[in-house]
């Protein structure tokens, strides 16, 4: 099988060389059989990668442990869905996995999109496939998952305890696609570049691409931070690892085009700025990418070093360079249609909002990359951890979260006082009797008090747009509220989804204040010794030390250490952290024993108990136990979130009037400024 | 009672007093101070010394959670300790900080002690001095400067610019529009606004 896997990244070699020539010559060209041929790669891309991935994943679930990939990641009593999950779980596997997400996408691009769109398909088949040629060469020479040993082991080595866990069955694949579909828009983008058709059109045709990558990097993000949260036993759920960076420097820069996007839709301005933006994301997750690989920046979650990066950062300087050129030559042709007109208005305000998402990637990215520029400016290294990030983000995200409210509320084009005054009123309101109440409760946090008001002044907005939506159509068709309220949302689902999408962010951010009232101590108990610890909210917590049971478990030796809880005088029950300590089927011990926490999730907190380890071998037990007020509202958010998502981009809820007319040659302004002026001739 | 039975019963105490400490640890899993031991001590990870104030204390926290851990983890000496129980280094550095407390430094001197040792690379995030003032100040300033700017050019276009439409629509003030074209704009205006 390997043998058939290596000759299908070969033929995916070359097959991805030939799509992006004659994908760029049949397009200069026009020559239909070349443009068709283009096409056709993709498909062919598709599937010969998928042979290659299948040979793989054939390998894994046969314990071919004679295939070095096989060997490192997998053993013979690991369960079969971490032997699938290994597939993406090493270096190797997880640069194929990226090419086959990537052809998928490629030729879903090409099988989905509508024919108006025709003229760009060959550059967007030669982008896709220039992308793909250089992911498999990455395989082929650098990282290749089927090279073989030269003996074959009897076991494997394992997969490494902390990714045996489901979180990490979803996550990165999670996260792949939404770094991979970015391709799709980045090259709508380059084929509406190179076409100089730089109209509306190229955005309609990515508008779903670009929610499809947006939910899927937000459901990577929040999946990763639950991993983290309940795998690796420290408390939090984001750390400001640069991996962790690097998967949300494309999100904010998605984030900021999904906006900016709105304004080339509906008024023909920002089109080079959002020309940069797509591209930037699309350069941010190689660059994420390059990151992870290359053993530059020290990191967690970091893959072995290797040559890999080096292929990665030619590849991002080339790339960097053809397309600052392409964009450069292309400048005439992104002309504004129209002109800001007042400084209050939805633009404006929408401006700023991409002022600040992409300050934001840029503090996180200079935070990330500080550490090697400190070095080279003053040859000594320093250290950019959470305090810093925190530091220097935590003004803007508020920030951020403040316009969350205010762009909504503030009419397109030019708004007037009384419209402000209208609008402004509820939420302002709302956010002061927060603040008055959180005074009242003896909250003195000052960054909890503004991201609280900041939540409640978004939520007003946010309800008040549809408390006025569902009472006009009761008003006007006579609707019952739930049917109002359903046909508000699905007549306009571009802009009611992305209102949920903000009442999600709110709803995380409420969960992240949570952190500052975290409470935590350590202690060594003895069966029947007990300690209490006081939450943030009041409530005092009896953690009793049971016992520590050992026994074995499918591919695992667990030492399970016991804990009855208690809040106040109301029993919670009993709580169990472990120990593990994998082993292959020879049962020797295969990586060193990882912690599961015991979590017990709520509304108000969670209470989350780690076994450290035992006091020289005995039943007394040390552990850590932490109360994590509001974490639920953070994985409650992230739902909320995705489904915002979800209704933005669910079929139906097409581009508005105003855009459509705007993809054709002239726009909306002009038009009717045409048709006065043949009036008035 | 016979004195058999008094001898017997002393021996039977004498042979239970001396097997106890031994049975306990080894068969019944007792140990010398009463408490189980496990069956497989090495499988429940490293053997873990008493928790006593100093792992509580705020004070040590605090200092820890400004220091990085050495053995390549990245992360702050307190949550390295509390995590990853494999880690020997973040325990060191622990004692290390006690030990330093306990001399009488305040939290400014353990923290120069650490730099002195290892360099400024266990500090989690670099001191506000030199060139590293620019890490701090340049994200916001950037910010602050293009948000000023963009103010400023705003401001600028939209009280002299020229405005198409705003133009257009101002010169077809005068001019009779069909009720055709009212319903149209009107119907536009109401998309734009959605």
């Amino acid at each position: 099988m390997t043998t058939l896997g290596q000759l299908a990244l070969w033929l995916a070699l070359l097959i991805a060389a030939w799509g992006s020539a004659v994908g760029v010559y049949g397009g200069l060209t026009t020559r239909p059989e070349l443009i068709q041929s283009a096409r056709r790669s993709s498909y062919a891309l598709f599937g010969i990668v998928s042979v290659a991935s299948v040979c793989l994943i054939v390998a894994l679930l046969r314990h071919d442990f004679n295939v070095q990939y096989v060997w490192s990641y997998t053993s013979r009593n690991l369960p079969t869905p971490y032997v699938l999950s290994a597939f993406y779980g090493g270096q190797s596997g997880s640069l194929l996995f990226w090419a086959f997400v990537l052809t998928m996408f490629a030729a879903a691009a090409q099988w989905l999109t509508p024919r108006r769109y025709d003229h760009l398909m060959p550059y967007v088949a030669a982008v896709t496939s220039a992308v793909t040629l250089f992911f498999v060469a990455v395989v082929l020479f650098a990282s290749n998952p089927f090279e073989r040993l030269p003996f074959t082991p009897p076991d494997g080595n394992g997969l490494n305890p902390q990714l045996q866990n489901p979180g990490m069955v979803v996550h990165p694949p999670m996260l792949y696609l939404g770094y991979i579909s970015i391709t799709i828009p980045f090259a709508f983008a380059v084929a509406a570049l190179i076409t100089k058709r730089l109209d509306t059109g190229w955005l309609h045709a990515i508008r779903r691409w670009t929610l499809v990558s947006w939910i899927f990097l937000s459901v990577g993000i929040v999946l990763g931070m639950w991993w983290a949260y309940v795998e690796l036993g420290w408390g939090g759920y984001w750390a400001w690892d640069p991996v962790e960076n690097a998967s949300f420097l494309p999100w904010l820069t998605m984030t900021a085009f999904l906006h900016s996007v709105m304004i080339q839709e509906k008024r023909g301005m920002l089109k080079k700025w959002n020309m940069v933006l797509i591209v930037l994301s699309f350069m941010l997750s190689i660059f994420g990418t390059f990151i992870t690989r290359s053993g530059i920046i020290s990191s967690v979650h970091s893959f072995a070093q290797s040559s890999v990066g080096y292929f990665f950062l030619v590849f991002l300087v080339a790339s960097a360079i053809a397309l600052a050129w392409l964009i450069w030559s292309r400048l005439p042709y992104l002309e504004p249609e129209a002109q800001l007109e007042s400084m209050v208005s939805r633009e404006a305000s929408f401006l700023f909002n991409n002022l600040l998402l992409v300050g934001m990637a840029f503090s996180v990215l200079w935070g990330t990359l500080f550490p090697i520029i400190s070095e080279l400016v003053r040859g000594s290294q320093v250290t950019v951890g959470p305090p810093f990030f925190n530091q220097v983000n935590i003004p803007i995200g508020l920030a951020l979260l403040g316009l969350t409210g205010v762009g909504p509320l503030i009419a397109w084009r030019k708004a007037s006082t009384r419209n402000l005054q209208r609008q402004f009123t509820g939420p302002v309101l709302g956010a002061l009797v927060v603040v008055a109440i959180l005074m009242a409760i003896g909250l003195r946090d000052f960054y909890a008090t503004i991201a609280l008001a900041l939540c409640a002044f978004v939520t007003t907005t946010v309800s008040q747009e549809f408390l006025r939506g569902v009472g006009a159509r009761h008003r006007l068709h006579g609707e019952n509220y739930a049917v109002a309220l359903a046909r508000l949302v699905g007549r306009n689902r571009r802009r009611y989804g992305g209102y949920i999408v903000h009442v999600g962010i709110v709803i995380m951010f409420v969960g992240f204040t949570g952190a500052a009232f975290k409470k935590e101590m350590e202690a060594s108990l003895r069966p029947g010794e007990s300690v209490t610890l006081r939450s943030a909210f009041g409530y005092d917590y009896t953690f009793t030390h049971v016992g520590v049971s050992q026994y074995e478990q499918l591919n695992r030796f667990v030492s399970a250490a016991s804990v009855e809880v208690a809040r106040g005088d109301s029993r919670l029950g009993i709580m169990t952290s472990e120990k593990r300590q994998y082993w292959n089927s020879f049962q020797e011990p295969t990586f060193q024993p990882a912690t599961e926490a015991a979590i017990e999730s709520g509304l108000r907190e969670d209470v989350y108990i780690v076994f450290a380890g035992a006091v020289e071998g005995t039943e007394e037990a040390v552990y850590r136990f932490t109360l994590n007020p509001l974490v639920w509202w953070l994985w409650f958010g992230g739902v909320v979130l995705v489904i915002g998502g979800v209704v933005t981009m669910w079929p139906g809820g097409g581009p508005t009037r105003a855009s459509l007319r705007r993809a054709g040659v002239g726009g909306y302004q002009v038009q009717l400024v045409d048709r006065e002026a043949k009036a008035s001739v | 009672m016979s004195d058999l039975d008094s001898v017997s019963r002393r021996d039977l105490l004498a042979l239970a007093a001396a097997f106890l400490p031994s049975s306990l640890t080894q068969g019944t899993g007792q140990g010398d101070s009463g408490i189980g031991r496990l069956p497989r001590p090495g499988m429940a990870g490293m053997s873990r010394e008493r928790i006593t104030d100093y792992e509580n204390d705020p004070l040590i926290i605090g200092i820890e959670e400004r220091l990085r851990c050495t053995c390549g983890c990245n992360l702050d000496v307190y949550t390295c300790r509390t995590t990853d129980f494999t880690c020997q280094t973040s325990p060191a550095m622990h004692r290390e900080v006690v030990g330093l407390v306990e001399q009488g430094l305040s939290s400014q001197e353990v923290l120069d002690e650490f730099v002195a040792r290892h360099g400024e690379l266990v500090l989690m995030a670099p001191r506000k001095e030199g060139f590293n003032i620019l890490g701090y100040v340049l994200p916001g300033t950037a910010i602050s400067a293009v948000g000023i700017a963009m103010l400023w050019i705003l401001a600028r276009r939209t009280r002299y610019g020229n405005p198409i439409v705003a133009d257009g629509a101002r010169e077809t003030d005068g001019l009779n529009m069909s009720s055709g074209d009212a319903e149209r704009l009107k119907a536009e205006l109401a998309d734009l606004d959605n």
